[in-house]
């Protein structure tokens, strides 16, 4: 595991779905930067004419409520990925404490931990997401809404990472640690941090792109703050004002679009990265025939 | 015994594991010219500490090459009704059929070589029926239920699931598999590793049966030099991925005349003798990473210059081969003894 | 043996996540900011409503009493588990005044038969595809439909749906985009009102089936390509035994069993999916009553469907869970 960053991310490249989804995220978060750039306050109605098609002036066009399409992506996008990095990096905290004290405390706290996870994934996340949601409504900002995701998107993860903790705690290096006296958070920081770390970070990638999924899920039963520009409730106004019916390509198709590469971007990084990390499908990685 | 003609010959056999690790790739040069002949109506013994390339050996002969592993170079001929024929030539089904009809495999570690969720009676049911034809499952489940009886095995395990077995009888179920279609050649790799001494026992009891009702040849590898001594009838002594030394077992255990069969001889426990048991100093070489000229050199006690330089070739004398520079014939041997 | 170390534990574990999840359930809402007679008020009044002030206290009155919040917290919570073993959830607020139960019951065939034949259906078709994927992973077909796969597998439900949507219902006009049968048509057991439904159900029925599919697909080659490495898979091709005979009793046979527990972890999500894709369809089913229940406000009926969504997912991961050792000898006999 000791190396450099730079040949860890040449070999992550030389798988082509690594390398496809670097490259689309790049493009995703420049658009993403570009919004502050943006000539209008996303949230003003009229600021150009209504339902233009696409135009050198527009490049995406406009909407039914006078706004231009490709600025309005780009703050959707920003919004999109800042909540679902709120949700992401908060669940992750959560994930890997409940992994860590699960995997390596073991017994009655392994025992309540897991009946306690386990039970965040059999209850159908969705409703119980569209209840607090409900209640919360008139509170729901980019902060609240990243941290309403967090609070259901850890218990997938918690589990992978306290089977790593598992594997881990069963290996020479921690015998060796705990005879010579090492203390357990020293332990658990120094060894096992740097397996558990790029194991979190590949789940967040996975968590990011659930997160905002289910934003734009909770858009559509209405659950969101509709002032503020993501690509849930992007859909949602183009939804409202029938876009669909109307043909009208350019609004409904662009959050649809982005959000379709944003997922497989997100979905491609993480898979490459998680079979990187894990030796078995690292040795099947041969070469030319 | 009498051993009769070749019934299988390797030539210059060479198969090497090839991955792919961060920065390139390794290989790991499991088995690096090995020339073999087995013959008919004998037990054949190869023994050599763990690591040392045997199970590629059996793999490769075989022709069980899956990747990482690649066969680089060599060839393997089979002897069947007389007739000579090259393994690796074969189609996938010509090989599929003369698998268990004609060689059979006993792998190592019988442990977890049955399928979990069926029971033991439906895997022979399911090797049987892969290459007989117009049999019904009853009369499947009856050839298993004979065979199972002949060899002395208690009929109900035909009915148990593999979980429900004991390691050793696992084991003996391996072997009778091996020998339901009374293969010519049965290949077992380390078939008493993790039994312990009493079960052993029973496992190459039931392996000589085996060979005495049907006279066919059984290659049998492990690193217990005691089995090899109580069955084997020749015995080849491998290292670092070449065959070091061959010969009949009496002869072997006998005169040993490479050092490292010297070692392996001389670990073996005997009654009423006390005096220390001496093993080869150091650990054996990666087989990535193999010392230029002969791979034993590092822990020999008696090497000399030429063997850190030059990989000695095959003396025979008789029936007995040894790769040694001690034993070298020739020029090379003045050579040696002289700088 | 099996009784007590396999049935009991499960057993117990179902009555207590019933019974938490219905008391977390119960609380939410009470611990909330706002309190949901609050909320309707509100909700009435954003509406353009107008309400004399001399009525407000007894509708404030009525509601509480209508949403099972008067008395004590111990009462209501009393009150709660006894109207909800009788199937009582009140009585619906958009719907007045029928009640939620004869709502979802009308709603819940439509809900059920779609959930039913396309999750059994992307599990069986996914898992075989997948384990044949898996076995003969180097293979150009299977690289292709792994491709294929990566990029369906990470849309969500909703953005899939709603794809399909405008592809076969506006752009191709292949299928109906709404209702789960023509408006106005009588249910009969008519082959003309069968196809009918089948038509109107073929679009949700497609996103369901092809994401799940795809999901089932992904887990299955991955978990087949180490089966393929176990020994006893090694120890088939080394006997010879026929390659079909391999695939389907040593590989598919075994890397199925997970695959039952991941179907168990996965059924509360797979309702999520099902109730949001029958939102984007307006397929009469719980989902698009959910919708109709949240844009109205509707407290009771959100409140009955999660509550009976819960009972409904435990209840079906304890049988999926009970028929594992079906198919796991291990489990059966010690």
């Amino acid at each position: 595991m000791a190396m450099s960053f730079g040949s860890t991310l040449k070999e992550l490249f030389r798988d082509y779905r690594f390398a496809v989804a670097f490259i689309l995220l790049c493009l995703l978060i420049t658009l993403a930067v570009m919004s502050f750039f943006a000539p209008h306050d996303p949230t003003l109605w009229y600021t150009a004419p209504r339902d233009l098609p696409p135009s050198r002036q527009h490049i995406l066009g406009t909407t039914s409520r006078g706004q231009d399409v490709f600025w309005q992506a780009a703050f959707a996008i920003r919004n999109s990925l800042i909540i679902s990095a709120i949700a992401g990096i908060v669940s992750r905290v959560i994930a890997v404490a409940v992994g860590l004290v699960a995997g390596y405390q073991g017994g009655k706290s392994d025992r309540i931990l897991m009946f306690i996870t386990d039970g965040f994934l059999v209850i159908p996340l969705f409703l119980i997401i569209v209840m607090l949601a409900m209640l919360i409504r008139d509170k729901m900002n980019i902060f609240t809404t990243g941290l309403l995701l967090a609070v259901f998107g850890w218990a997938w993860d918690a589990r992978v990472i306290r089977a790593q903790v598992l594997s881990l705690r069963e290996r020479e290096f921690t015998r060796t640690a705990i005879l010579s006296g090492s203390r357990t958070l020293e332990l658990v920081s120094k060894e096992y941090m740097p397996y558990i770390t790029p194991l979190a970070f590949s789940t967040l990638i996975n968590n990011m792109s659930w997160a905002i999924g289910m934003e734009m899920t909770l858009s559509i039963v209405g659950l969101t703050n509709m002032d503020i520009p993501t690509l849930g409730t992007m859909l949602k106004w183009a939804l409202n004002y029938q876009a669909i019916l109307m043909r009208r390509w350019n609004w409904v198709l662009t959050p649809v679009m982005l959000s379709v590469f944003l997922f497989i971007a997100l979905y491609w990084m993480s898979v490459s990265i998680s079979e990187y990390l894990d030796p078995r499908t690292r040795v099947q990685r041969v070469g030319v025939e | 015994m009498a051993a009769g003609d070749v019934v299988l010959r390797a030539d210059n056999l060479r198969a090497h594991y090839v991955l792919d690790v961060p920065g390139g790739q390794k290989t790991v040069r499991a088995v690096d010219g090995v020339s073999i002949a087995v013959r008919r109506n004998e037990i054949y013994g190869i023994a050599g500490e763990s690591g040392c390339g045997k199970s590629t050996l059996m793999k490769a002969l075989y022709a069980w090459i899956n990747r990482p592993l690649r066969l680089v170079e060599g060839t393997v001929y089979y002897t069947k009704d007389g007739k000579e024929f090259d393994i690796y030539a074969l189609s996938k089904q010509e090989l599929r059929r003369l698998r268990w009809t004609f060689m059979a495999y006993v792998p190592q570690g019988a442990m977890s070589i049955f399928n979990p969720v069926i029971k033991i009676k439906e895997t022979y049911r399911d090797f049987l029926s892969s290459h007989l034809k117009g049999k019904t499952v009853n009369e499947m489940f009856e050839m298993a239920k004979e065979h199972i009886d002949q060899l002395g095995l208690p009929l109900s395990i035909l009915d148990a699931y593999p979980h429900q077995l004991s390691g050793g009888m696992r084991q003996r179920v391996a072997i009778a598999l091996a020998a339901l279609l009374h293969p010519s050649v049965i290949f077992a790799d380390e078939p008493t590793t993790a039994l312990d001494v009493v079960v052993q026992r029973g496992v190459v009891q039931l392996l000589k049966d085996i060979q005495e009702s049907l006279h066919n040849t059984i290659i049998l590898v492990t690193h217990d030099m005691g089995i090899h001594a109580n069955i084997a009838d020749r015995l080849a002594i491998m290292y670092a991925g070449k065959i070091i030394e061959e010969g009949a077992t009496e002869e072997i255990f006998k005169n040993p005349l490479h050092p490292y069969t010297q070692f392996l001889i001389n670990s073996l426990p005997q009654f009423g003798d006390t005096s220390e048991r001496v093993s080869a100093p150091g650990q054996p070489p990666s087989l990535a990473n193999l010392p230029l000229g002969c791979a034993f050199h590092p822990r020999c006690p008696m090497a000399m210059p030429i063997c850190k330089e030059r990989q000695p070739e095959a003396t025979v004398s008789g029936e007995h081969q040894v790769a040694c520079w001690l034993h070298a014939e020739g020029r090379e041997a003045e050579h040696a003894a002289h700088s | 043996m099996f009784i007590k170390n396999y049935l009991i534990p499960r057993l117990l574990q179902y009555f207590l996540v019933i019974f938490l999840g219905i008391t977390i359930v119960f609380f939410i809402p009470r611990l909330a900011p706002t309190n949901p007679v609050e909320r309707t008020i509100a909700e009435i009044r954003s509406r353009g409503t107008y309400l004399d002030p001399r009525f407000v206290q007894d509708m404030v009155d009525a509601l509480t009493e209508m949403y099972g919040l008067s008395g004590s917290w111990l009462d209501q919570y009393k009150d709660f588990w006894v109207r909800l073993s009788k199937g009582d959830f009140g009585v619906s607020f958009f719907q007045f005044p029928t009640p939620v139960i004869t709502l979802i019951k009308r709603a819940l065939p439509w809900t059920v038969g779609l959930l039913f034949t396309t999750t059994v259906f992307s599990w069986v078709f996914g898992n075989i595809v997948g384990g044949m994927a898996g076995y003969a992973y180097n293979r150009r077909w299977s690289k292709a439909l792994d491709l294929l796969v990566m990029l369906i597998r990470p849309i969500p439900y909703y953005v899939f749906a709603l794809g399909l949507l405008i592809l076969f219902g506006y752009v191709y006009r292949k299928f109906p985009i709404a209702g789960g049968a023509t408006i106005g048509a009588t249910p009969s057991f008519t082959l003309s009102y069968i196809l009918d439904v089948l038509r109107h159900s073929a679009l949700p029925a497609m996103s369901l089936a092809i994401l799940g599919a795809a999901s089932w697909f992904q887990t299955s080659k991955l978990i087949v390509q180490n089966v393929n490495a176990e020994d006893f898979v090694q120890y088939a091709q080394l006997g010879g035994v026929r390659e079909g005979r391999i695939i389907f009793r040593y590989v598919i046979r075994n890397a199925m069993l997970p695959q039952i527990t991941n179907l168990a972890l996965s059924l509360g999500q797979i309702l999520s999916g099902a109730l949001i894709t029958e939102i984007v369809f307006s397929y009469p089913g719980v989902g698009h009553l959910l919708y109709s229940a949240i844009s109205t406000g509707d407290y009771n009926l959100i409140m009955g469907i999660i509550s009976l969504s819960i009972v409904a997912i435990t209840t079906l991961v304890l049988i999926v869970d009970l028929i594992y050792p079906l198919f796991d000898p291990r489990i059966r006999y010690k």
